[in-house]
């Protein structure tokens, strides 16, 4: 069996999903522990720290490609087993088979995706771009302050720029439909992630159904809480 | 006369010996030999995987649209073995013996003792193949107990015995079809063996998707193509069993035996309405537990809630004490038509009795009290630990039960009545499996060999692997080795051009019928009239009508039968067509056949041969043979007697008092 | 049980071969008791239809017992119908009320061509068994069937596998048109076994090769196989399938 073998397989395919998938999983969780910063009410003091304090570390700048490569290979894989996966059956049925045994979200992981795919676009274009690479067109510049964190370096200030973001409500909206899709998409996607590694024994199956349903819905009310916490000013 | 070749020596040294001297064919000649397998239940699909790793080119043949499909995938029960790992004092002797007893001292001592020789490799084969049986805790195989015997000595796999043998054996049979050795013809329908110069050369098939007939030629044929008990319409047999194979061969040559022995199954979920379409077996082991009943009182109406206690007749145990709900199959099956019959039956249709486990349930719940040191349990709380034990032990034919009649059997008595389930009858074989046609063999249900006038429970899958795995890889090389300088069979031989022309005659002429009676309707009737008067219980009066009748229902088939769509696509109403037309001519012969058999053994009841208690009366001076009949054209046979010789078991009168 | 009479409307897929485009067909059916099995209510067009000279409706079954795997039909947007752990053969009409549409397709899927009306081609399941769903001993070979114990639960598990019966609803319930449950019913039926491990690397190498071939769908793991399944195959089956191939395919080491 050749790497490319593997990797054309159905099940090699699926596996490139589920690795891509537990890794972007895994980057949720940076990225909710540190965003959740905005809480501690500080005028985003302990966020920016943390923010630039990642920013500044080489690790996770390679991680950083790493996660864009992720998300690419897991979105065009994605896109590419679906695709290939709707041309399986040709002609069919009058009735559709509906509901029994599966949730609508487990079967509409192609249109979730394509959903978080748009809202990531969007939510590169609103933090990752003016951060990494300057300026960006609809908001105002943004002062460059010096955050002394004792290593006297300039940041570039997230906080203040997620407080200008997300006073428009139509973006606000955008971002807590993007939360949702990300929910239904890890409701079925963290379990079928371990399933599709091979993870095969029934009571640890169990446990990870229910923590993959929690995770699934407690880090994406977290995420969708802070533009909301934001817009109706509770973030000081 | 006929010669079973039976090896000469000492029982127990015939198949060694025989082994130690038969021709063998080397492997460069294997290869270039090939030979025709129809069917691949159990028999087939062994037969082509062994022979396929033999070596030879096999091509095997099945109507269904996969090898995994065929009829051996129902069996529920179990396969018995001589293992003795129950150290019970089980022995291949105690199989032969229980075997030859339970036939009702009908079949060949040679050929059974073979048969439980082998039986413990078939265990190591399929363990080996990775067929699940059950385990104990320990991991090693566990043994069920079944009728007919007082040792354990059943493997099985929860009540899939069947389908995982099925399934071990047809993985083989991939596995050689993978190899190139096995060529495999799914949805074809052999409709003639051909035969040139007294030597089964080829068949002619039709595949069953586009129509077209087809000639493989071979330097032997194997028939492996299941029972005919669809013959009474109605029974436990898929619905595509049928006798065609073998009638073709039959009418070709080969004789047909003791066609009239049929096996009736007690337990079987009784008929619901006009539009049945098939009968479904409840497992034997039903009766381990559940007690038999009709009521006393004749046209009973009530619920049988509502019957007390003392208005019940459990018949069984008041007619037969000693074995009482465990009595042979053919005994326990008689007596519940006797009651059925007197008036005493059970349901809308009458034609049913009472299996309760009422008794049962309370039993196992009284038990699981003590068990749970529950010294006060109110009976509604036994009765649920009852139900629970239960529906442990048969919790998925309960469930089975309820699927088909809509009943609940954990609240209300199941109704039950016998049905046709197996037929011991079959192509006339010797020794060797080869029919009276040279290079044409039998294996497995279709051949009449082993089971006598009565098939034990858990012995006709031993039976079927055992000719397919081990009897048949030896005893065709005998008669292939001189065969190796006989050329291949061109398909174009005239004879071959002959059998298709009349295949192709026989199907235009059943299409061209275009009368106004469905072959579903005609195929009930004669389904009726061997019920009725061939059924579980005949006389000489009834076979008489019934071969009249059947003789008028053949006309009216060939004048009357419709039979619409074409002779050139899927035709499913023509493929049934040539089978009911087949079953007609057999029925007639399996009427003959108990007509001539004056005296009552196994599934062979004849009312005028009767004990005063109305138990089956044996004549072992004058039937102790195997009829085998010879084909001589319409309505026409000629009678061959095979003597049974007895030489170490020494046959008795049964009885279960 | 009360029983009753219905009289129905049954839409049913006429096709007459695999080139030809099928259609829809309308059909009443009239007195049907709530005791008859499905197939013989489709028994009881059928003679219908002979009698008016028409071609009978074409379907697979043979033992109508629920365990040959033959019978296949999509009833009202589900395989074999609306109940649970039940093929056709032995759904009764007890399901259906007076008066009902009932419709009924084949399965559908490009790898199951339809053969004719209700008939479909599942000969890719034997083609996946051949590549690689046996275990290689040849008559004679085997040791006592005692020589090696078996971990009951492991045996239990594997007979649990062992049941599937080749139906292929899974395959028509499935969005993908997957045959994961039953490929997977196969592996672990084989690879629960102390006989399967010699070759279980190759085996699930080459079903999974097999099964992509013909042209199957991926597994999403939605779970609408397990539910159809007649046999109750559990789609853990199909996560140690992954495992299996996984292991076998990272292990390998060709380049
Ligand atoms: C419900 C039920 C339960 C049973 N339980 C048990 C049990 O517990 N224990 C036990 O020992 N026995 C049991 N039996 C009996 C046992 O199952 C059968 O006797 C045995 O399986 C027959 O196997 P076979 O290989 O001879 O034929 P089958 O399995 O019937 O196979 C016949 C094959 O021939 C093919 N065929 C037939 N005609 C043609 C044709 N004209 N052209 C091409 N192909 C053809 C078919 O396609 C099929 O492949 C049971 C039987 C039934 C009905
Ligand atoms: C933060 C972002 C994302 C995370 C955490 C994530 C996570 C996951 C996980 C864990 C799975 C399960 C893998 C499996 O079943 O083996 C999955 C499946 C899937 N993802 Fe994502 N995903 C994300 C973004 C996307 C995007 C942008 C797309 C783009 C289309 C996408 C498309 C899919 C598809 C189609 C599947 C199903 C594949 C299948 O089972 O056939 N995902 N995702
Ligand atoms: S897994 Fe279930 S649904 Fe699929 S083929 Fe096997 S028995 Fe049928
Ligand atoms: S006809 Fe055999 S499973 Fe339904």
């Amino acid at each position: 069996m050749t790497w490319k073998q593997m990797f054309t397989s159905s099940i090699g395919q699926k596996f490139v999903m589920a690795i891509t998938g537990i890794f972007l999983i895994t980057f949720l969780v940076v990225h909710v522990g540190l965003n959740a910063c905005i809480w501690a009410n500080d005028n985003g003091e302990m966020f920016n720290t943390g923010a630039n304090f990642m920013a500044s570390m080489l690790v996770i700048r390679i991680m950083e490609v790493v996660l864009f490569a992720g998300i690419i290979i897991h979105t065009i894989q994605g896109l590419v087993l679906t695709a290939a996966n709707n041309s399986k059956r040709k002609v069919g049925y009058a009735v559709e088979y509906g509901n029994r045994g599966s949730k609508w979200y487990s079967r509409s992981m192609g249109l979730l995706g394509t959903l978080l795919l748009l809202f990531l676009i969007m939510h590169i274009y609103h933090f990752w771009v003016p951060s990494r690479l300057g300026g960006i067109a609809n908001i105002k510049p943004l002062q460059e302050i010096d955050y002394s964190n004792g290593l006297g370096k300039q940041y570039h200030n997230l906080y203040l720029e997620m407080i200008q973001v997300f006073q428009n409500p139509l973006i606000v909206i955008l971002y807590v439909l993007g939360c949702i899709s990300l929910a239904y998409h890890l409701m079925h996607g963290f379990e079928s992630a371990f399933r599709t590694i091979g993870l095969h024994n029934n009571r640890y199956l169990k446990m990870l159904r229910h923590l993959g349903r929690g995770f699934a819905i407690i880090v994406s009310a977290a995420f969708a809480m802070m533009p909301i916490s934001i817009y109706l000013g509770w973030v000081k | 006369m006929l010669d079973a070749k039976i090896p000469e020596g000492p029982l127990e040294q015939k198949w060694l010996d025989y082994k130690g001297h038969c021709k063998l064919v080397n492997p460069t000649n294997k290869r270039k030999m090939e030979i025709i397998i129809i069917g691949t239940g159990l028999a087939g699909a062994s037969a082509a995987a062994s022979l396929g790793e033999l070596g030879y080119k096999v091509k095997a043949f099945c109507y269904q649209d996969s090898p995994r499909r065929a009829h051996s995938i129902a069996a529920q029960g179990g396969i018995n073995a001589a293992k003795n790992y129950q150290n019970d004092g089980d022995s291949v002797f105690r199989l032969f013996y229980d075997t030859i007893k339970g036939g009702d001292y009908r079949s060949r001592e040679g050929n059974v003792h073979r048969l439980a020789e082998v039986s413990v490799n078939i265990i190591d084969q399929c363990v080996a193949q990775g067929v699940p049986f059950a385990r104990e805790y320990g991991g090693l195989l566990s043994n069920r107990s079944f009728g007919g015997t007082q040792v354990q000595r059943t493997f099985y796999a929860a009540g899939q015995t069947g389908q995982q043998l099925l399934i071990g054996a047809y993985q083989a049979l991939e596995r050689q079809i993978a190899l190139g050795n096995v060529k495999m013809y799914n949805r074809h329908e052999m409709l003639d063996v051909v035969v040139v110069d007294g030597k089964a050369r080829g068949i002619i098939a039709r595949n069953l998707v586009s129509g077209e007939l087809e000639r493989h030629s071979g330097y032997a044929v194997l028939l492996c193509s299941g029972g005919y008990g669809n013959v009474f319409y109605l029974s436990t047999n898929a619905m595509g069993s049928n006798v065609t194979a073998a009638w073709k061969a039959h009418k070709k040559g080969a004789f047909f035996a003791n066609p009239c022995f049929t096996q009736i199954h007690p337990t079987c979920i009784p008929v619901s309405g006009e539009h049945q379409s098939k009968l479904t077996l409840m497992s034997e082991s039903l009766r381990n537990d559940g007690r038999i009943w009709v009521p006393k009182k004749q046209n009973d109406t009530r619920r049988a809630a509502d019957i007390p206690e003392d208005e019940r007749d459990y018949y069984l145990e008041r007619r037969y004490p000693a074995f009482g709900n465990l009595v042979p199959r053919d005994v326990a099956s008689r007596a519940a038509k006797e009651r059925c019959d007197a008036g005493y039956g059970v349901g809308t249709s009458k034609q049913a009795v009472y299996l309760d486990y009422a008794d049962a349930i309370n039993r196992y719940g009284q038990i699981e009290a003590g068990k749970r040191d529950i010294h006060d349990a109110n009976p509604a709380a036994i009765i649920a630990m009852g139900k629970e034990v239960v529906k442990e032990k048969y919790g998925n034919l309960f469930d089975m039960y309820e699927k088909i009649t809509g009943e609940n059997p954990y609240e209300v008595p199941m109704r039950i009545y016998p049905a046709v389930h197996y037929t011991m009858g079959g192509i006339w074989v010797d020794y060797e499996l080869q029919t009276t046609v040279l290079g044409l063999y039998s294996l497995g249900e279709a051949n009449f060999s082993d089971h006598g006038a009565n098939r034990l429970g858990a012995s006709a899958l031993m039976q079927g692997l055992a000719d397919g795995y081990f009897v048949i890889p030896y005893t065709i090389g005998n008669y292939l080795a001189d065969q190796i300088r006989v050329a291949p069979m061109s398909v174009d031989h005239p004879e071959f051009i002959a059998a298709e022309k009349e295949v192709a005659e026989r199907l235009n002429r059943l299409m061209n019928i275009k009368g106004k009676t469905s072959v579903e309707s005609l195929h009930k009737r004669l389904g009726k009239i061997m019920w009725d008067k061939c059924g579980m219980a005949r006389n000489a009066q009834g076979l008489q009508e019934a071969i009249t009748e059947i003789r008028q229902l053949k006309e009216e088939f060939w004048s009357d039968v419709r039979i619409p769509g074409e002779i050139n696509e899927m035709n499913n109403e023509l493929d049934k067509a040539g089978r009911v037309a087949d079953f007609i001519e057999l029925g007639e012969l399996m009427c003959l056949d108990a007509l001539q058999r004056n005296e009552s053994c196994g599934g062979h009841f004849r009312e005028e041969f009767q004990t005063e208690e109305g138990e089956a009366l044996r004549d072992d001076a004058h039937y102790m043979y195997v009829a085998a009949w010879e084909y001589k054209g319409d309505h026409n046979w000629e009678l061959h007697k095979e003597d049974l010789v007895y030489e170490v078991v020494k046959p008795t009168q049964r009885s279960y008092k | 049980m009360e029983h009753y009479n219905m009289n129905l409307t049954l839409k049913i897929w006429r096709q007459k071969n695999v080139n030809a485009k099928g259609g829809f067909e309308t059909y009443k059916v009239t007195d049907i008791s709530s005791e008859m099995s499905f197939l013989e209510m489709i028994d009881v067009l059928n003679e219908d239809l002979i009698n008016e000279g028409k071609d009978p409706i074409a379907f697979d079954h043979d033992c109508r017992e629920g365990i040959c795997g033959s019978c296949s039909m999509y009833i009202n947007g589900k395989p074999h119908g609306p109940w649970k752990a039940t093929t056709v053969c032995q759904l009764h009409m007890r399901a259906f009320k007076d008066g009902e549409t009932i419709v009924v397709e084949p399965w559908r899927a490009n790898s199951f061509p339809v053969v004719k009306d209700l008939v479909v081609d599942r000969s890719a399941f034997d083609r996946i068994i051949q590549a690689g769903g046996y275990i290689s001993v040849n008559t004679g070979n085997a040791v006592d069937g005692n020589s090696i114990p078996v971990d009951k639960d492991k045996a239990d598990k594997s007979f649990a596998a062992a049941a599937c019966i080749a139906c292929g609803a899974c395959v028509a319930a499935c969005k993908n048109s997957s045959a994961m449950l039953f490929v997977s019913a196969k592996i672990s039926h084989l690879a629960l076994l102390p006989q399967g491990h010699p070759e279980r690397k190759s085996r699930a190498i080459n079903m999974v090769a097999q099964m992509d071939k013909e042209g199957f769908g991926s597994c999403t793991n939605i779970g609408a196989c397990e539910a159809t399944c007649p046999k109750e195959i559990q789609i853990t089956n199909i996560a140690r399938l992954n495992a299996e191939y996984l292991s076998a395919s990272l292990s390998s080491d060709k380049d």
